[in-house]
This record gives C-alpha cells, structure tokens and sequence, in this order.
C-alpha cells in the first residue's frame, strides 16, 4: 500500500460561478471553524472527508461572514439581523440550495432562523451528513484505529435539544469500531458545555462551579478515554475541561469528522 | 326543596366569586403583548401528546406516572362532578344513570382513580414532608408556597376520600331501601361491607354528608385555585395548546428591527406606509411587555421545579432559576395591575421586572441551552422570555456584559466574534493533503 499525499485546493463558490458551475453542497465553515485553532483541524477533516468522498462543494471564504447566533443570544438582535442580511444576500445570490456545517450553532440559526430573513435552504449538521453516507454504503474501509477506545459522546444543545437530533452523531460514532459509553445525562438529558447562548465570550457568573468542569467530570466518570463533540464550543468547553481535571494524559476531545477521518486513514 | 334552593345558591356564589376572579386576572392579558397562533392542527396534535397523554411528565418516570394517574383521574372523575351539579339542581339521584354501560364504565373507573389519587396524593404529601426533595427548594420557594402545595395535595385527599364516602353510602343506602343501584364501585363495594352494619339512620347522614362535602369542597377548591400555584389545574392544558411548537433551538424574530435593518442596508427601500408608528420598545423589562403566551405561561407554572433541576446555571450554584423567572412575571403582573386598570399602559410604579425582581446576573447566566423548556411537562418557555430581558438590556440599555461588548465589536468589524481580520477566513485550507491510498 503507497502513501501518497495529494494536496487539495478547496473550492470557492466565487471561482465555481466564473466558470458557470453550481456545485451541490455549499459548505458553510462558521467562523469557529475559520479562526478557532482547534476548530481549525475539524474543518480540515471534513474537507479532506468531502474530497476523498468526490462530494461536488464549495465555500464561501472570504465571503462568508459570522452567523449572528452569538449576537442574536446575547441579545443584539440589530448585529444579528445585519449578519444575517448579508449572508442571505451573499447565499441567494449564488442561489444556493443545501448546506452543510460542523456548526450546530450555525445549522440551527440558518435552518430555523434565516428564513424569516429570506434566506430557504436545506441545512445538514456534519453528523447528519457523515450518518447518510455511512447508510448509503458511501464510507467504507474505517480502520481499527479507536478498537482499544473508549468514546464517549457529548451532546450538543443546538443539534440535540435545538433540533431533535440525537441519532446521527451517534450513527457516525457506531461506524467506528471501538466501545461507545453514555453519559448518566444523555440525549435530551444532556447538560450543556456551559458555552451556549454567548457564554463562550463572558465570564461565568459567580457560582460554585463551572458548568465545563460539571460537564467534564460527569464524562471522566464513564471510564471514557475520548470525548467525542460535534460542536466548535462544546469541543473549546471539554477540552479545557480535561486540561482542570489534568486529564490530558488519559484523555482527549474528538469531534465525530476527526474520528472518522483517522479511521479512513485520510 | 329547601336542599335544591341552597344548592342553587350556592352554586351561584361559586360561579359568581369564579367570574370576579377569572376577570381578575384575564384582564391582565390586555396589558401584554400580541403574538399569532399559527398552525392549529400540530398545537392539537401537541396538546394530545403533552397535555392528554401527559408524554413529558413520565421524564421522571415514578412521579410522572403517579401524576398522570391524577390527571387522568381527575377526567373521569369530572363527569360524576357534573352530574352531582345537575342532581344538586334538580333533586335528581345519579341522573346519568340511564346511560348504562358507558354510565357503569365512568362509575367504575371513578371509584378506582378516586382510590389511586388518594394513594397518589399521600405519596405526594410524604415527599413534600419529609423527603428533602431539592427541587421543592431554593430561595424562590418561600413558606407560602410550601403550604400552597400541601393545601392543595390535601384538598384533593379530601376530595377523594369524600368520593369514596358518597358511593360507599350510596350502595348501603340502595341495599338497606331495597332499591337497585346505578353504576358500578368496586372499591367503594368493599367498602360498604366494613359499614353494613350501621343503622339506616346513620348511613343515610353519612351519604347526605359525603354528598354535600365533596361538592362543597369542589366550589371552594375550584375558587381557591386561581389564587395559588396550583392554577395549573385550569390553565396547563391550554396552556399546552398555545405553548411553542417550532423546534426549541429557534428564537423568535424581531419583525420592528428587520424594518430598521432593511432600511439602513438599503436607505431607498420603501417604507411601509406613510403613517408614523409609535416608538416602541425594544425588549422585555416589564411585566407589561411580555407576550400574553410568556403570561399564560407564568400563569400554568405550578413551581414543580424540574426547569431549575436541570438548568446548568442552577447547577453549578448561580442565581439563575427557570422556575423563579415564571414565578416573577406573575408576581409582577399581579402588583402592577391595580395600576394598569387603572392608569393604563403607560402606569409607572417606579418598579420593574428586571431589577426589582429579576436581577441583571439571573439573566447573563443563562446558555439557551433549553434544558428548561425541554424538561417543563406543560411546554413552558424560559429561555424566549430571558432571551427578551436580554435583548432590552443590550437594545435599549446597551448593557452588556464586557466580553460580550467586545465579542459584539468583532462581529460588527470583523465578521466574527474573534478579533481576526476577514482576509483570513480561508487560512485554514493552506497547506491540506489528503492521504491517497
């Protein structure tokens, strides 16, 4: 077996239009997965997934600006609805049908929210992405790279709760061979990271705790050696959470893309 | 003759102090603000779901189960509650009797659920006692509300026992006279074996006196409820029918800003009409400015606390609490109405919900994560009515937390909420390979 490394290019939807091509996915990176370091690397593992997968796509780069679900729960509902306004004006214009995110935050305010604005797409969470494929027979060859693992998945409010979607990431994650454990609080169960509704920009009020470490050691107690996340905050959250507990020896944080990509190999 | 004249009068007192407080409170609704019900088949498929069928509840699968038994209980139950109003009236004994089989099904399962419930309500009565349930505390749940619930718990005790009594005298009256009974007890049968020795006189009393003290107990039940936490009996299920039906993680629009927004990307778009609107205010401050399904809301919360339970903030011991926020709107709205009646909407006690009962912290704890409005068995929103505190701190106020003022300035300059300059956003796809095999 050769190892060869092809570089990609990803495709611009502004490129694409010169050509006169409409690719069928758009895939909307967030900004999270634009400036977030380790957000950074999920959005590397899913355009490497898309182009080992041949998935015709593009992104908006530079075009693309922040959603506004910050904005919007914290508040300012004027700086969302111009966020919100522009992107529609940027999406329609390339008459965009299905989108695709790693962004719960982001798949719930364009798949619920952008409407009232104008904006009608068809939105797929990653996990709903990669769970279709994987029932389609699309991804074959996962490796046993997560045998010896235990995973453990952590629920995004914005996919679980937000949306009623509980099964997809778990498909992904039941496509990798290795031991899958549960939380006590799982599904719509689930407590929260601590990061929604702009929490991921303030500071905690005065408590006891913070909901991250509540969070964190609920997952320790499992006996899970990887939390699996699908979610840019939620993955900020629990890997600060197992850096407090000192955890990080024993334990690492994965978004579901990551876990998939390793067991490609890609 | 004598007994359907003070029936009769009775029943008016009840209806009438009924109207009076009914009136009361859904004055109130005036005074909140208009939100549209759409989509009329899903809210009954809801209500069904939610209300009927009681689905949310059996999230504690225990208790749940023991309050559903109540509730469905408590339907059954109604029917006989209506026929002692219509016997009441007209001197009549057990008038739906001549509806046979249906009639003897209703009777049937009455007499068990009236046996169930009291059970159920023992159980209930035990917890709140001496069980330290945590739920049933925190610094929203002052005294008054602890002895709300046991009054209301044992109201219904008494309601059920009362039940009891009534058919089992009834049976021992018909068997004494040696008259066929209408309907079918089985609990109350058993029953009426431990009294069968009673003399006629006696039993007579007690059926008279059952009789009586159920219905009694109804009139003054149903007129102390809108006073208590436990208005929830009247208000849950419509409240389940204009409850939110979109998924939890949407919020609503602000339909006032799209029109400012619009406006200021594009200043030569029309403006929808000539006519000037009233300013009006961005937000949620006042119990006078939540939307009249926030009051139906604060209205059907009967403080079960399973919001607070589950509410990261709570958790981690901040000040947030779901239960407490619904507990503040109708608090608010009760001492500011004398004043809305009277003054208008524009009445002014110099108080207000945020500050004078919500404070500022409550609301910046929250995550909208909508643990709370997933847990509430009867489809309460919190988080849209925190998300509306929110948005007049920052809209009329601009009062917000630091963080998320710097956060708000990225947004705004940069396109996100990081300090990173937009020319960037592509820097991730640099130097990527894919491994072929």
């Amino acid at each position: 077996m050769t190892n060869e490394k092809t570089k990609i290019q990803v495709p611009l939807m502004a490129d694409l239009a010169a050509e006169g091509r409409k690719p069928e996915w758009l895939f909307w990176v967030g900004s999270a997965g634009a400036f977030d370091d380790r957000y950074k690397k999920v959005t590397r593992e899913f355009a490497k997934i898309l182009t080992h997968l041949k998935i015709d796509y593009a992104v908006l780069g530079t075009e693309e600006s922040d959603s506004g679900d910050v904005a919007r729960r914290a508040g300012n509902e004027m700086l969302f609805q111009m966020q919100a306004l522009q992107n529609i004006d940027i999406l329609n214009g390339y008459e965009v049908k299905k989108i695709v995110t790693c962004c719960p935050h982001d798949y719930n305010t364009l798949k619920n929210e952008y409407p009232e604005l104008g904006g009608h797409y068809e939105l797929w969470h990653h996990s709903q992405f990669l769970a279709d494929l994987i029932e389609k027979g699309s991804i074959k060859g996962l490796s046993e790279a997560f045998m010896k693992n235990k995973i453990v998945f952590h629920d995004p409010c914005y996919l679980g709760r937000g949306n009623g979607e509980y099964a997809a990431p778990r498909s992904v994650l039941d496509a990798i061979p290795g031991q899958k454990l549960e939380m006590k609080r799982n599904k719509s169960f689930g407590l929260c990271c601590g990061a929604g509704g702009g929490q991921m920009f303030k500071e905690a009020e005065k408590g006891d705790k913070e909901v991250f470490i509540e969070r964190t050691e609920e997952a320790i107690e499992t006996g899970a050696d990887i939390i699996a996340t699908a979610c840019p905050f939620c993955m900020v959250m629990m890997t600060d959470g197992i850096k407090y507990k000192n955890q990080e020896d024993r334990m690492k944080n994965y978004d579901i893309a990551e876990l998939l990509s390793m067991s490609l190999g890609l | 003759m004598t007994a359907q004249l003070i029936f009769a009068l009775t029943l008016l007192l009840t209806l009438g102090v009924f109207a009076f407080t009914m009136r009361r409170i859904f004055i109130n609704f005036r005074y909140t603000k208009k939100k549209a019900l759409h989509n009329i088949p899903a809210r009954l498929r809801e209500t069904f779901k939610v209300a009927i069928a009681q689905e949310k509840i059996f999230r504690h699968p225990v208790m749940g189960l023991l309050h559903a038994l109540v509730f469905w209980g408590f339907i059954v139950i109604l029917f006989g509650s209506i026929e002692m109003v219509i016997d009441g009236l007209f001197g009549t004994e057990r008038v739906f009797g001549f509806m046979g089989w249906f009639y003897n099904f209703l009777m049937a399962s009455g007499d068990i659920f009236a046996a169930i419930i009291a059970l159920a309500i023992l159980v209930f009565l035990f917890r709140r006692l001496f069980l330290h349930v945590k739920r049933f505390y925190g610094p929203e749940m002052k005294p008054v509300s602890k002895a709300d619930a046991n009054l209301a718990l044992s109201f219904i005790l008494f309601l059920m026992l009362s039940l009891l009594g009534m058919n089992t005298f009834y049976l021992l009256e018909m068997h004494n006279e040696g008259h066929a009974f209408v309907g079918v007890y089985p609990v109350s049968q058993s029953l009426a074996d431990l009294f069968a020795g009673m003399n006629d006189g006696s039993i007579i009393f007690w059926h008279n006196f059952n009789w009586w003290f159920h219905i009694l107990l109804i009139f003054v039940f149903a007129n102390v409820l809108p006073y208590s936490k436990h208005f929830h009996v009247f208000m849950s299920v419509p409240n389940v029918f204009v409850s939110r039906i979109e998924p939890l993680g949407k919020v609503d629009n602000m339909d006032n800003i799209t029109k400012e927004v619009k406006l200021m990307l594009d200043p030569s778009a029309p403006m929808d009409s000539g006519a000037e609107e009233p300013i009006e205010k961005f937000g949620v401050s006042d119990a006078n400015d939540v939307n009249w399904v926030n009051y139906m809301n604060a209205l059907s919360c009967t403080e079960c606390g399973r919001c607070t339970a589950v509410c990261p903030a709570n958790i981690t011991g901040k000040l947030l609490s779901p239960r407490k926020i619904m507990m503040d709107v109708r608090a608010r709205m009760k001492e500011k109405s004398d004043g809305l009646i009277r003054e208008g909407a524009n009445f002014d006690d110099g108080k207000s919900l945020i500050g004078d009962y919500i404070s500022e912290e409550e609301l910046w704890a929250c995550t909208m994560c909508n643990a709370c409005a997933q847990e509430c068995p009867i489809n309460i929103n919190q988080p849209s009515l925190i998300l509306d505190m929110r948005r007049y701190l920052v809209l009329e106020q601009s009062k917000a937390p630091s963080g998320l003022n710097t956060a708000f300035a990225n947004i705004e300059n940069n396109g996100a909420p990081w300090q990173f300059s937009p020319e960037d956003r592509m820097n991730w796809a640099e130097e990527l390979y894919l491994n072929e095999k």
